[in-house]
């Protein structure tokens, strides 16, 4: 006799369940935590790298970096003095809630004002995972074209704001901004966009302005 | 490679309500997979038949609902499925004026299971696509 047994269980509820005891770590522990995701070579360390430089001085961030293999973007980011984690992935496509889990207590979270977590390098994974950050980053850049939004909607429908790195080729590439745009409106109206160059410099003020107004916010609410 | 994690997570969700039910032998999985999530059926259908091998569900047929996206228009006030890549239009009437939601779940809908057989390989052995 076959018996048919309801289940009606998101598959991810496991990992969702971890990602919400992280979020409570970073909550008590006061600090913001943002999850980069993009492409492989959109620019996610280079954001957080140009992203510390224009940090108030008074703000402490930390950085957890995914990687499928190798330390090359944590080296990046340790010669800066910044406490940063290496998760390897081991071939993984992308970061889950129990890796940043275990990642955390290698952080002195509690002197942490900003977590940068930086997802593996990939469209698809990344969006699925809650890893228990406040934020969720899309990073896209001009060269990889601007049907993104069209072609990995799932990605763009789950961020709290996309970052377009790279504006600095824009004359030199045919990427069709409004398009872009277009792609996100339908997605997600009125997400933030922020139109940056890491290598220029340009927009990176307003979207370090963005953050911290988002850990002032955060803080206002816990009453820290 | 994408779907390897996530059929990892199907099987744990199907494993523990099928011991939860105390089955000898599951035959059936239904899922409900959103077009959005950006997984492949046969995807998944192989990492399964794989992580299966060995456990209750080895052998169970895979049901996947695919889940499409709505999109909606404000200028029509038309509703139509959406599946990537999206369209910057409404296919009803042409305006840009649209919005997308949904097509982004995934679940484990329900299981069936046998009971009672003690030869997994024997005359009950469950249909195969």
């Amino acid at each position: 006799m076959a018996t048919h047994i309801p289940v009606v269980k998101a598959i991810l509820s496991a990992n969702d369940a971890v990602a919400a005891e992280n979020r409570a770590a970073f909550d008590a522990a006061g600090l913001l935590a943002v999850n980069l995701m993009s492409s492989p070579g959109a620019g996610k360390t280079s954001l957080i790298l140009a992203t510390l430089e224009r940090l108030p001085p008074s703000l402490r961030a930390g950085v957890i970096e995914g990687d499928i293999a190798s330390t090359l973007d944590a080296e990046r980011i340790a010669a800066r003095n910044i406490p940063v984690v290496q998760i390897n992935t081991g071939g993984a496509c992308h970061l889950d809630a129990p890796m940043v889990r275990s990642a955390l207590s290698h952080l002195p979270l509690p002197d942490l004002d900003l977590l940068f977590i930086e997802n593996v390098g990939n469209l698809v994974c990344p969006a699925e995972f809650d890893l228990g950050a406040h934020l969720r980053i899309a990073v896209a850049s001009v060269p990889e074209g601007h049907d993104k939004p069209y072609k990995y909607p799932g990605m763009f429908q789950k961020a709290d704001a996309v970052v377009l790195n790279k504006a600095d080729l824009m004359p030199y590439i045919d990427f069709d901004l409004s398009a872009f745009r277009h792609g996100l409106s339908i997605l997600r109206p009125g997400i933030p966009l922020f139109l940056l160059s890491c290598r220029t410099g340009q927009g990176v003020d307003e979207w370090v302005g963005w953050l911290t107004a988002h850990l002032r916010a955060r803080r206002g609410d816990h009453g820290g | 490679m994408h779907e390897l994690a996530i059929t990892q997570a199907i099987l744990s969700i199907v494993l523990e309500a099928a011991e939860a039910a105390g089955a000898r032998r599951v035959t059936a999985v239904e899922l409900t997979v959103g077009a959005l999530t950006g997984y492949v059926d046969d995807s998944i259908r192989f990492y399964f038949e794989r992580l299966s091998e060995g456990t209750l569900a080895e052998g169970a047929l895979l049901r996947i609902r695919r889940e499409p996206g709505e999109g909606r228009c404000r200028a029509c006030g038309g509703a139509f499925p959406v599946e990537p890549p999206l369209l910057p239009a409404c296919p009803l009437c042409g305006s840009p004026d649209i919005w997308i939601t949904g097509g982004n779940r995934c679940l484990v809908e329900r299981i069936e299971v046998e009971d009672g057989d003690p030869h997994p390989g024997g005359e009950g052995h469950p249909q195969r696509q």
